[in-house]
């Protein structure tokens, strides 16, 4: 890294006090410092001030919730847009803006970063990486930045972790992860904890070998790397028929979970590949599940697999939501997963183990036969498996109960809110497929692949859903004639906030009731993860709309069966909102 | 010899061809070094050069009129410099799909570009990049695994279903004896434009 001087100087426009200039020995021209930016601590993330939001879903335990209360079920309804900032930018914008201190960070599909101010949406900088031209991008979206020290931290399509310099968007360092001609990218915000910049790969369907890296965040340097398929001699890889392993999929592309008192890191795993599981017979440790990692080493303390030998596309990489239960005058430490196969899932968090306590439906899934009271592990109806040469049904679809939106909790209420998708059933036939670098290892023609709405379709599909936690009741649905891809937030307003229809409404409801309080139609759908700051003492709301990838492409499957043409428009624009002064 | 039993890769009416060992050369450095005359297997398809199979497809000869069927899915090819003999196969974007149709059907355009119904076409999606490695021969489309654009290559590829917001481009072609060789550049920009 340049050494850099620092000299007082002018303003940038902003209203965040004094700035300063850099300088970068001798070559550079002149680079820029605002000496505003505070820097992001390991101790600020692990007990984020209320006002800002510091990663992707606000807090290591992945709640989605903010405690600030100045918008709240009592003024909600004169909620308003404060200002817009268009990224000029098209395909699917599903990043949270990061907020330290009145510095917001928002990212767009094809790696753009923007730095705005948080209060009036200025630009600050951008920064645009030149992808290669022959880069292919099957999801071309991104889910946000991580934030440590005076650093940005971009994951990206051509498989780089990059360092930004906080103030000025300038690269201070970057970092090959892998090589995206064999298939690999990345699409999730990377998690910073404990010195580390955390990433995981994504590629499920490009015969990858998946695994979860973390590099040090000053310098770059890679500390330690986590295949989420084991290899020969590693436990879990007699799981895995031949060589199979090698290109065995499982990637990880959310952002994981952390509990920062333990040192241990969750993360979810996606579908074992190829898609049909006839052909790589055994469980294929670890797809679809959830890791329990050690945070400076890497080490897996404790896995559970939520289902074994992935036939139907459910990646289980939805950020595990950590909740510590009160029961009996005990602690009990708990994870739950609202997953892609349509159970919820309740796990107990032990040092070096993952317990099994429950998992209960929560929309309609024909494929579990039973699930072993003790180990969690399900049993299959045979009919419902997917194989080669043959067309099979199963529900829900593959884009499962719910995809990777996140959902969110308040310990407000002790609920936990869903955004699911209801009466959508699938079908899938496999085909033969040859391994060739970097292209497609899918072993399903996308002709094959069907989302077939049940005739409750006609009612709804999305649903928002609330559970207590505390009673394992669900307490009130929200439905939506329009599919579902809205990540949630939660507020100590009472509150929660999300999109993700296709009719393109931002909405506020009664975190308690569940009642509708408030909606702004935007420019497109909403499939952008919904956070909250302050500054200067006003809480805003913010969220980027802008339709894309898997949304778009499932609206394309549900027109073709329902004989109807609806288009959601695309384009992304960060959306502020606010209480009149 | 027709496409489908000769190891094109394709198979049944729709399936994907095989590339792997060309990918597998890619994977080599993906950065040229800085000073360095041009990398021949990275450049665009040049004028003069020879189109030929994938190395593990018939030991990567050229490809000649005998070898393709009118109607048949289309065979993955490869730009091949005369002089060197460099295969450009370390780009992505040189993917080339080559194919016979009927005459009689072709749109204005396509007929402007065809020899005796052969069409050279871009093998990379314009909506994403990916490999339009499926042919759905039942509507005789070109098919994009990934998102489901289809192109009617009768049509001069243009895209009849899914995201891709354009055809993809035609390699124009000449005969030179019995090989297809590269007759200029490719009449559009090939994947995706920057956004």
């Amino acid at each position: 890294m340049s050494k850099r001087l620092m000299y007082p100087l002018l303003p940038l426009g902003l209203l965040l006090g004094t700035v300063t200039f850099a300088h970068a020995g001798e070559q550079a021209p002149t680079s820029r410092k605002n000496k505003a930016y505070p820097a992001v601590t390991d101790a600020r993330l692990a007990a984020p001030e209320a006002r800002n939001w510091l990663m992707y879903r606000g807090t290591y335990d992945s709640w989605g919730y903010s405690g600030l209360t100045g918008i709240n079920t009592g003024n909600v309804q004169a909620l308003k847009p404060l200002w817009t900032y268009s990224t000029g930018m098209t395909e699917a914008h599903q990043a949270p803006p990061i907020v330290n201190e009145g510095h917001l960070f928002i990212t767009t599909p094809h790696n753009h970063v923007l730095a705005l101010d948080a209060r009036t949406g200025a630009l600050n900088w951008r920064y645009s990486r030149e992808l290669p031209e022959d880069l292919m991008q099957m999801h071309p979206t991104n889910r946000g930045v991580a934030l440590h020290g005076d650093k940005v931290y971009l994951a990206t399509a051509d498989a780089f972790l990059v360092a930004l310099d906080a103030a000025t968007g300038e690269v201070v360092w970057e970092q090959q992860v892998e090589d995206y001609l064999n298939g690999y990218y990345m699409t999730l915000a990377p998690l910073a904890a404990e010195g580390l910049i955390l990433v995981g790969v994504s590629g499920g369907e490009f015969g990858i070998r998946g695994f979860i890296q973390a590099f040090e965040a000053t310098t770059g340097k890679p500390v330690w790397k986590t295949y989420t398929v084991p290899g020969p001699g590693e436990p879990g890889n007699d799981s895995w028929p031949g060589d199979s392993w090698k290109r065995g999929g499982a990637p990880a592309w959310v952002t994981g979970s952390y509990d920062a008192k333990e040192k241990i890191s969750y993360w979810g795993t996606g579908n074992a590949g190829p898609w049909i599981g006839a052909t790589r017979p055994g469980d294929n440790l670890y797809a679809t599940s959830v890791l329990a990692l050690d945070i400076h080493t890497g080490k897996i303390r404790a896995h559970h697999q939520y289902h074994w030998n992935d036939s139907w596309d459910w990646d289980e990489v939805a950020a595990p939501v950590l909740v510590d239960r009160q029961q009996g005058g005990q602690v009990r430490k708990t994870l739950v997963h609202a997953g892609r196969d349509g159970y919820l899932w309740t796990l107990e968090r032990k040092p070096d183990a993952l317990g099994f306590i429950e998992a209960t439906p929560y929309v309609k899934q024909n494929v579990y036969s039973a699930i072993d009271p003790t180990s969690g592990r399900p049993s299959y109806v045979e009919t419902r498996i997917p194989k080669v040469g043959e067309r099979v049904e199963y529900c829900p679809s593959l884009w499962g109960g719910k995809d990777w939106p996140p959902v969110a909790y308040s310990p407000q209420t002790g609920y936990l809110y869903i955004p699911a998708n209801e009466n959508l059933c699938g079908a899938v036939k496999g085909s033969p497929v040859e391994y060739r670098a970097g292209e497609m290892y899918m072993g399903v023609n996308i002709e094959d692949i069907e989302v077939r709405p049940t005739p409750e379709a006609k009612d709804h599909i999305g649903e928002l859903q609330a559970w207590d936690l505390n009673s394992g009741k669900r307490v009130w649905t929200n439905t939506f004639a329009s599919h579902n891809w809205g990540p949630v937030l939660a507020t100590a307003g009472g509150l929660v906030f999300s999109g993700g229809t296709n009719d393109r409404q931002f909405r506020a409801f009664d975190a308690k009731t569940g009642k509708l309080l408030w909606q702004q139609g935007t420019n497109s759908g909403v499939v952008g993860v919904p956070v909250s700051y302050e500054v200067e003492g006003r809480q805003y709301i913010a969220v980027q709309s802008g339709w894309g990838v898997d949304a778009e492409r499932k609206q394309h499957f549900l027109n073709q069966h329902l004989g109807t043409a609806v288009q959601v428009p695309q384009g992304g624009v960060l959306w502020v909102f606010g209480l009149p002064e | 010899m027709s496409a489908g039993d000769d190891g094109t890769g394709f198979d049944a009416g729709r399936r994907h061809w095989l590339g792997g060992t060309v990918a597998c050369a890619a994977m080599l450095s993906a950065a040229l070094a800085e000073g360095a005359s041009p990398d021949p297997s990275r450049m665009p398809p040049q004028k003069g050069d020879v189109l030929v199979f994938p190395p593990e497809q018939n030991a990567g000869r050229a490809i000649t009129a005998s070898d393709l069927v009118a109607g048949a899915a289309p065979l993955l090819a490869y730009p091949r410099d005369p002089s060197s003999g460099a295969l450009r196969a370390r780009s992505r974007l040189n993917q080339i799909l080559l194919l016979k149709l009927d005459p009689a059907k072709l749109d204005r355009i396509a007929a402007r570009h065809a020899l005796d119904g052969v069409l050279a076409f871009s093998g990379v999606c314009t909506h994403a990049a990916c490999g339009v490695s499926s042919w759905k021969a039942e509507t005789s489309r070109l098919v994009c695994p990934c998102h489901g654009s289809e192109f009617d290559p009768a049509a001069h590829a243009t895209a009849t279903a899914g995201p891709a917001p354009r055809a993809l481009p035609i390699l124009p072609l000449a005969l030179q004896g019995e090989h297809f060789i590269v007759a200029g550049a490719f009449t559009g920009k090939v994947g995706v434009k920057k956004p």
